[in-house]
């Protein structure tokens, strides 16, 4: 038993109804209660999708489970091949109905329907979301995809994308768009857009570009070992991997077309002088592998922060997160509970936060910006403007994205000159914001008292220096956006020099002991 | 008591013919009432014992977190749960007690069963019982059922305050319980007219905190504010309190049919009801006048949702001048739904569950002005030409009592005019 309060991914079945939702004439049979038929609102919803997620849900209730729950799976996978004639079904169980063990795959199978019916394996509590949709995904191809003669011109397939993706949508056409140009043709794009017969189609290409391989490794490695498609290793996200992408597809394709990366003005808007100041930028990353490992190669290589600290929260991808750690001399932090992250951040006091939609609301609360660079997804994330991740605009995208949460240049500095001026001062807020301050605690006298409580046993019990009155003072005449670092600066060097007490003295040595 | 008000119509929809049919239920589970009763008991925290789809779903309903530090998690169940290779009862209480240490200022604990941990038939009425004596007087632990095997959506609620009756203490006074969570605003509004009329003393269920005392007993009457409340109806009655039948508060027809109902339980004369509710209502007929306009001689259609939709579509028939096509229920239930299915003028199909493809293709036939569904039907059908108005919004905004029958009519019309001010036309 684990105690969670929002979790990073949902429960694999979600995973295999984002490769339903994404292909087309393709239908998904579930097995589950009532209640489960919420996931269709993440779609509808939260992508905005003009459809319903072409998914039958069983929805049993307590009375059904005494009597035929395996019958009505079957009438269900009926009713749904009747009305919505699909070229091929999925099955399978979410969390409930994998308890009781009525083997969709199995009932299916006996139907004798004239479509392919492929079961799905999905052990709701070992597994989550992203396994989900690469298993479905793999199965699919598994199934349907049979070896080929390969197209006369070169071309590839593009495997990963799905519903409800972060930036897929326009991730595919940037790339789509970049393959063209280098010559080389798409034989299917999958999940994301394709049908059934698309994927049997798969065999023709001569390489595949994964784009996302949360989503899409399992198939690649297959397609490699049974049709002879290599694949790419670099995901090309920041002007960086891009470069390395297309020198990847060269070598698979022979193509050697120039290309005009005049479109990639992330580069030179990184290198001009007003963005100076994010010289050293002390920033925290965490979100998907994936996006992960190439928002760190982007913060230090193309926007000259300092990596405070990374991780990821699916742990597939443990093993590259800790490499890249080592590489930068931080920790890796690999977990999915939130409030261990909260924790980490805290401690960390990074100047920003580059995560997800989770490490936005925990930035809010300790008033440190912060750039959503991954899922899981928030209706914020599917904007109606085209905005990739992924090649020369993904980094232009990728550069506005991140400088956005921040404090301008010039204004940073004019806010240390005129700190105390009541109108312009650092509680404003950046000028380009609806202006805010770090949010309190939402005031609860019953928490206040109880964490008046708590605070008095830590800091008898910490071995934390004290801050006098006056230094304490001090410390709120510095801007917000660089107090967290300076008091956590401060406390460190205060330990390191064996202090029990921090002055003003101890907090401007700090200062200089750290100045860069 | 009744002046302004038009006669019943000379046939309701009590004995109408109900469509029962069973398919697919395109609704949430009770689990969704902890978005609301989280922030309602403001000294509770709710426990979902359940999957990492409940954790989602709770997620995934609260649009993502708006609520930076809430006082709802879930104990997820783990591979070792489900293999008896933990003792679950064990796991519990470990997590329970990480739970208390990271939030002392709990004084209510709920502990909420769902589909996985019903099926593995864990016990939580045991581990409520026995959680209670390890952290009483401080923390209270009770336990319910939110899962979608059991309840639909608003009935996660009914199971809530249900929990909640059998520990109540026992009174012989006279008193009136209110039930049903309401927004504190609204909560205050019909306190401050049940005083008016010199109704007391009064008691709401749920309460803000523990410390709110209520009581029950043979001397009790209550009256609900949400039609969703059957359960704990019947636990009530188990209790001796006796229920005041009336049509729910939403309009203006509704509150003083609601409130009168109250007001003859304790004898308060017609001039003082006249007097104290005399302002609110032109106030409401009023506002009602000038937000409904854009509904007038339309047509609505219901999805089943939150059993709202029966009292909804007799304000929406008789106060807004609408027409209902369909008015589908989760549940119906005759003591509670009864004396508004008197007023809503006969015609509509009455409908109970749902076969969410056949009742889309009944939609599309009927071909509504607008139409009231959950959240995964909405942009699909508007996709399709309907307007929709989400049913979900009807459960989180202030909708109750006079002085919001205006909002709740603006809230349905704001679709219809929406679509006729907007110059892009669909594809």
């Amino acid at each position: 038993m684990k105690l969670t309060v929002w979790t990073y991914e949902g429960p694999p079945h979600v995973g295999a109804m984002r490769v339903a939702t994404g292909m087309k004439k393709l239908h998904y049979v579930l097995h589950a209660p009532q209640g489960d038929t919420y996931a269709d609102l993440l779609f509808t919803m939260i992508e905005r999708r003009d459809h319903r997620p072409p998914v039958t849900y069983t929805t049993f209730q307590a009375r059904d489970l005494g009597a035929d729950t395996a019958g009505l799976f079957k009438q269900a996978c009926q009713d749904a091949y009747d009305r919505f004639q699909p070229e091929a079904i999925i099955v399978g169980a979410s969390c409930t109905a994998e308890l009781i063990q009525d083997d969709p795959g199995g009932l299916a199978e006996t139907m004798g329907l004239p479509i392919p019916v492929i079961p799905l394996e999905l052990p709701s509590y070992q597994r989550k979301e992203n396994f989900g949709a690469d298993e479905t995904f793999f199965q699919l191809v598994k199934h349907l995809a049979k070896p080929q003669a390969k197209t006369e011109r070169v071309s590839c397939n593009i495997i990963g994308p799905t519903a409800l993706g972060f930036r897929h949508r326009d991730d595919v056409a940037e790339i789509t768009n970049l393959l063209f140009e280098c010559g080389i043709e798409v034989n299917v794009t999958a999940p994301m857009g394709a049908t059934p017969s698309d994927i049997a189609q798969m065999g023709k290409a001569h390489f595949n570009v994964l784009l996302y391989p949360e989503t899409g490794e399992t198939a690649a490695r297959y397609c490699e070992k049974e049709f002879d498609q290599p694949y790419t290793k670099t995901v090309p996200i920041g002007a960086g991997a891009t470069q390395d992408f297309i020198a990847e597809i060269r070598a698979l394709s022979g193509s050697t077309v120039p290309l005009d990366s005049q479109a990639l003005r992330q580069t030179w808007w990184s290198r001009s002088v007003d963005s100076t100041y994010l010289t050293g930028k002390r920033v925290f990353i965490f979100g998907d592998g994936t996006h992960v490992k190439a928002a760190a190669r982007i913060a230090r290589d193309e926007m000259g922060f300092e990596v405070a600290g990374l991780g990821c929260y699916n742990r597939e991808y443990a093993r590259d997160i800790r490499t890249i750690a080592k590489e930068f001399g931080v920790e890796a932090l690999i977990t999915d509970d939130y409030l261990l992250v909260e924790k980490t951040i805290e401690a960390l006091q990074p100047e920003m936060i580059l995560g997800t939609q989770m490490e936005r609301h925990i930035g809010k609360r300790l008033g440190i910006p912060c750039a959503v660079i991954s899922a899981p997804v928030h209706v914020q994330d599917f904007p109606a403007r085209y905005s990739p991740q992924m090649g020369f605009e993904g980094a232009n995208v990728i550069f506005d994205t991140w400088i956005h949460p921040l404090v301008m240049g010039l204004e940073e500095h004019l806010l240390h000159m005129f700190r105390e001026d009541f109108e312009f001062n650092d509680a404003a807020g950046p000028s380009h914001h609806g202006g805010h301050q770090p949010a309190g605690i939402a005031s609860n006298p019953l928490r206040e008292a109880a964490a008046q409580e708590q605070s008095a046993v830590q800091s008898t019990g910490g071995d934390v220096a004290i801050w006098l009155a006056e230094a304490e003072k001090e410390l709120k005449k510095i801007p917000f956006f660089v107090r967290g670092k300076a008091r956590r600066n401060t406390e460190t060097y205060a330990t390191s020099q064996g202090l029990s007490e921090i002055s003003i003295d101890t907090l401007y040595e700090a200062k200089a002991f750290y100045a860069r | 008591m009744t002046e302004h008000m038009p006669p019943p119509p000379a046939a309701g929809c009590r004995t109408s013919p109900v469509l029962k049919q069973r398919g697919q239920r395109e609704v949430f589970c009770g689990l969704t009432g902890i978005i609301w009763l989280h922030r309602k008991i403001q000294d509770a925290f709710f426990l979902v014992v359940g999957s990492r789809t409940c954790a989602h779903l709770l997620q995934s309903a609260a649009g993502v977190m708006i609520f930076a530090e809430p006082r709802f998690g879930t104990a997820i169940l783990e591979e070792a749960d489900l293999a008896g290779l933990k003792d679950a009862q064990a796991e519990l209480d470990r997590t329970v007690e990480e739970l208390l240490a990271r939030r002392p200022d709990i004084r209510q604990l709920f502990l909420v069963g769902s589909c996985p941990s019903e099926v593995i038939k864990l016990d939580l009425n045991r581990a409520a019982e026995r959680l209670t004596q390890t952290y009483a007087p401080k923390v209270r632990v009770l336990e319910y059922s939110g899962s979608g095997i059991e309840t639909t959506f608003t009935q996660g609620e009914d199971a809530c305050l249900a929990a909640m009756v059998p520990v109540l203490p026992k009174t012989d006074a006279r008193e009136l319980i209110v039930v049903g969570a309401l927004p504190d605003v609204v909560e205050d509004q019909m306190v401050a007219l049940l005083t008016d009329l010199g109704i007391g003393p009064l008691r709401i269920l749920p309460a803000r905190t523990i410390e709110d005392e209520i009581a029950v007993g043979p001397n009790t009457v209550f009256a609900l504010t949400q039609p969703f409340l059957g359960d704990t109806h019947a636990a009530l009655s188990r209790r001796g309190a006796r229920h005041i039948a009336a049509p729910f508060p939403f309009g203006e027809e509704g509150t003083t049919a609601w409130l009168s109902a109250i007001a003859e339980e304790f004898n308060i004369s017609r001039e003082v009801f006249d007097r104290v509710t005399e302002a609110p209502r032109r106030r409401a007929r009023h506002a009602i006048r000038q937000a409904a306009a854009p509904l007038n001689e339309k047509s609505v259609f219901f999805f089943p949702d939150s059993q709202l939709e029966i009292p909804l579509a007799r304000f929406l028939s008789r106060e807004c001048g609408m027409t209902a096509l369909e008015v589908g229920s989760p549940y119906i239930h005759d003591a509670l739904h009864g004396p508004d299915l008197d007023l809503l003028p006969a015609g509509p199909q009455i409908s109970e569950g749902q076969d969410v493809d056949l009742q889309l293709d009944r939609c599309r036939a009927a071909h509504p002005d607008l139409t009231v569904c959950g959240l995964g039907l909405a942009n699909p059908l508007e996709a399709e030409g309907f307007a929709t108005k989400w049913a979900i919004e009807l459960v989180f905004t202030p909708v109750h009592f006079y002085e919001q029958a205006g909002d709740l009519a603006a809230l349905f019309a704001r679709p219809l005019r929406r679509k006729s001010i907007l110059k892009v036309a669909a594809e």
